[in-house]
């Protein structure tokens, strides 16, 4: 292609993405670790290189609604966020999509308080799982420019006019450097025509919108709409992938594979952790153990029949969740385990690995103890077993000798 | 200020954007204001609304306004006219919307929005400045789940969550809040209160604001026969009321300056106003509560004392009850 990469930080990579795509408008509000993304982009405005007003609001919850009703109105709209902001506009998530409002939002990923941190887990983004946008899971920051565009070409669609998440980690994207192609302006514009709204509001044609509905059977008459249309998105996401890559090379899927053709022991991940884990597994391929791994890039629409296609015929596998739901455990090892039901040759073996919440570093050997269970596993014959929680004994140390640091007396664990 | 179209009630004009059938109550007066409201805006119209009573004038798939209604959600109104004002003026400016299809960006709420739970979102839009006008219909409660108390509620009302009891025979004891001088604390361009009894006061405000570029604010009194408990027929009656015992003063800023556009130069007394009203019924049975009525009719003289000294005129207050 016709750029070379340049360093840039996952932030970064998301200004670009908004700026390539032409975004006019952008709501913001500050928030740790997304808040380089709209300063990156006030600068540009100011410099005069980019045409797109940005206007700070007093909170996210105002943030989103503007963003729905600027969308609504046929503007392309971009705007960021992170954790306690996208639970603090949480309920504009679901007004947004049930406007049909096709608006791109980065949510730069970070543990939920309390406690309050600023590191990354998926619990946030997760959160908005149901709410009906589009969620694409970066693991790179190339990923992360890429993605805004595709999810507007995607959002924007006829076929689904459905809001998008493009998440990207905390910390792990946001603030490293990694080498990014920018996209060439005039490809990109032709990549994702201008946008235009349907029914916006005009004088000249009045419109209702946000309306209240009496009776479960519109409301459900709605929900199902919108499903069928969040649905249609995985195909246009192909579709859109395949004209990306004709333009720029690189081909994206909803899940795709590392080392996996022949793979017996299979781990499945999403976003930037998957690195890591494509680092082990080739440590494991150079041991001889018949490793691969799975990348989950949409979780939704979840990618259901993939994932179980790519997953059929294993020995084992471990799915690994960033995130926990409290009560319950990994929200997408539930999920896969979802999809597998019902596939005829579904791996016996399914292990939910729960590791990386709030940002804990996970070490190679952590990761590697995933492949030693599930070779135990196998040669045990257990089928149902339990979560495997990722946490080191130097890490419990750690904790014990602060406590003690701190003055606290007795220190008791269990092990 | 001498310049305006309306100076009598013939002058309302006659073009009505509130079509038949709107599923509200009868004499609702939040619902005529917005109608008066919409008749002086003209019809090239967005209204943005957060959740109240007026919500339901639009149940899919039906639409009672001749204008467009964007319903967001309780909290944030103002930032959803923000949006809708700022895609306009970009649209407007790179030519891709010719200036006639422009519209009037116009939140409407109740007073659980607007004092309450939207109130963030309201400081936030007229700091920036935003090109919006904004229209409470105040019926000094949550009306559309069923009267409970909001910051809006005045002393003495009975509400379901500030009910006359054994503990707190008065109802609400809380003063209400003063929206008015909060929004004029932002220094708008325009703010005013309003009734629907004066509808040529009204109309000459909101005509007067629609030069102005920025914030442009109004309170209007709403009687609301289902909540404050009085028969629909009353509702204009009650609202004048408000206004003679000097309960709901007509005023407005510009810039910050505030004037009163009409001064009661001898006030009714408030009990005149209260016992209309089953809200503040308790006040009178089973057993006069006099104490209250008094300080109720204080704060309603004290605040027209000040009025009246800063104009150096003299204003007749109602005497106390005995
Ligand atoms: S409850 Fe009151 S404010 Fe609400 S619609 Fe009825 S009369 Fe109007």
């Amino acid at each position: 292609m016709r750029h070379k990469a340049v360093m840039l930080t996952g932030n970064a990579a998301a200004a670009w993405g908004a700026r390539l795509a032409r975004a006019e408008y952008i709501p913001a509000y500050p928030i740790t670790p997304q808040t380089e993304i709209i300063e990156t982009l006030t600068k540009w405005i100011q410099e005069g290189e980019m045409d797109a007003k940005l206007v700070q609001l007093e909170s996210e919850h105002s943030m989103l609604t503007a963003a729905g009703t600027a969308s609504l109105t046929g503007v392309r709209v971009f705007t960021a966020t992170s954790s306690q902001g996208l639970l603090y506009g949480f309920e504009m998530l679901y007004n947004i999509a049930g406007w049909r409002a096709p608006l791109v939002l980065v949510n730069v990923s970070r543990a939920l308080a309390a406690p309050i941190s600023l590191e990354p887990d998926h619990n946030d983004v997760l959160a908005a799982r149901d709410s009906g946008f589009i969620q694409l899971h970066a693991e790179t920051c190339q990923e992360v420019l890429d993605f805004i565009l595709l999810a507007y070409r995607v959002a924007e669609d006829r076929r689904v006019m459905l809001p998008a998440i493009v998440n990207m980690d905390g910390f792990y994207l946001s603030f490293t450097r990694e080498p990014v192609k920018i996209r060439e302006q005039d490809l990109v514009d032709e990549f994702l025509p201008h946008y235009s709204a349907v029914n916006p509001f005009r004088a000249s044609r009045h419109v209702a919108k946000g309306s209240a509905v009496v009776g479960g059977h519109i409301y459900s008459y709605f929900k199902y709409h919108m499903h069928e249309a969040l649905r249609r998105a995985h195909d246009v996401f192909i579709e859109a992938a395949r004209s990306f890559s004709r333009k720029f090379g690189e081909l994206y899927h909803p899940v795709s594979g590392y080392m996996l053709d022949d793979a017996e022991y299979v781990l499945v991940m999403s976003n930037s952790f998957a690195t890591l884990g494509k680092h082990v597994v080739k440590l494991m391929r150079q041991r001889g153990v018949p490793a691969g791994l799975l990348k989950i890039s949409m979780i939704r629409p979840f990618p259901a029949e993939e994932i179980a296609n790519s997953l059929k015929g294993r020995k084992a596998v471990a799915v690994f969740d960033q995130n926990i739901s409290l009560g319950l455990g990994g929200i997408i090892y539930n999920e896969v385990l979802g999809a597998l039901y019902g596939c005829p040759k579904r791996p016996e073996i399914v292990l939910s690995v729960i590791g990386g919440v709030g940002g804990k570093w996970l070490s190679v050997e952590e990761m590697e103890k995933i492949f030693d269970e599930l070779k135990r596993l196998e040669r045990s014959g257990i089928t149902k077993p339990r979560p495997l929680f990722l946490f080191r004994r130097d890490e419990l140390t750690h904790i014990e000798r602060v406590l003690k640091l701190a003055g606290t007396i007795e220190v008791s664990h269990h092990e | 200020m001498s310049e305006t179209r309306f100076k009598t009630l013939r002058d309302t004009p006659l073009e009505d954007y509130l079509t038949p059938g709107s599923p509200l109550c009868a004499g609702c007066g939040g619902q005529l204001g917005l109608r008066i409201f919409h008749k002086v805006l003209g019809r090239n119209v967005v209204f943005v609304n957060a959740a109240g009573c007026l919500t339901l004038m639009f149940v899919y798939p039906y639409a009672p306004l001749r204008s467009s209604w964007m319903y967001t959600a309780f909290a944030s109104a103002p930032a959803g006219a923000q949006g809708i004002r700022d895609a306009l003026d970009i649209l407007l400016a790179k030519h891709r919307i010719e200036p006639d299809e422009d519209l009037k960006v116009v939140v409407v709420t109740g007073d659980g929005a607007a004092y309450d739970i939207g109130l963030q979102a309201t400081s936030g839009a007229i700091q920036r400045g935003l090109d919006f006008y904004y229209f409470v219909y105040d019926n000094e409660a949550y009306g559309n789940t069923g009267f409970q108390w909001s910051s809006a509620t005045p002393v003495g009302s009975s509400t379901t969550t500030t009910p006359s009891s054994r503990f707190s025979p008065a109802g609400s004891l809380a003063e209400k809040k003063d929206l008015f001088e909060i929004w004029r604390a932002h220094k708008p361009p325009y703010v005013a209160t309003v009734s629907v009894a004066h509808a040529v006061d009204m109309m000459r405000k909101i005509e007067r604001s629609m030069g102005m570029r920025g914030p442009k604010l109004f309170i209007a009194l709403a009687p609301c026969p289902t909540g404050w408990g009085f028969d629909p027929s009353e509702a204009i009656r009650i609202a004048k009321l408000a206004v003679e015992t000097g309960v709901w003063p007509l005023k407005e800023a510009i810039n910050g300056e505030t004037r009163h556009t009409y001064i009661p130069r001898a006030l009714r007394p408030v009990e005149e106003y209260l016992k209309t009203q089953a809200r503040f019924a308790h006040l009178f049975k089973p057993k006069k509560q006099q104490e209250i009525i008094n300080m109720i009719q204080e704060r309603v003289n004290e605040y027209w004392l000040r009025v009246a000294e800063a104009e150096g005129i003299t204003i007749k207050l109602a005497t106390e009850v005995k």
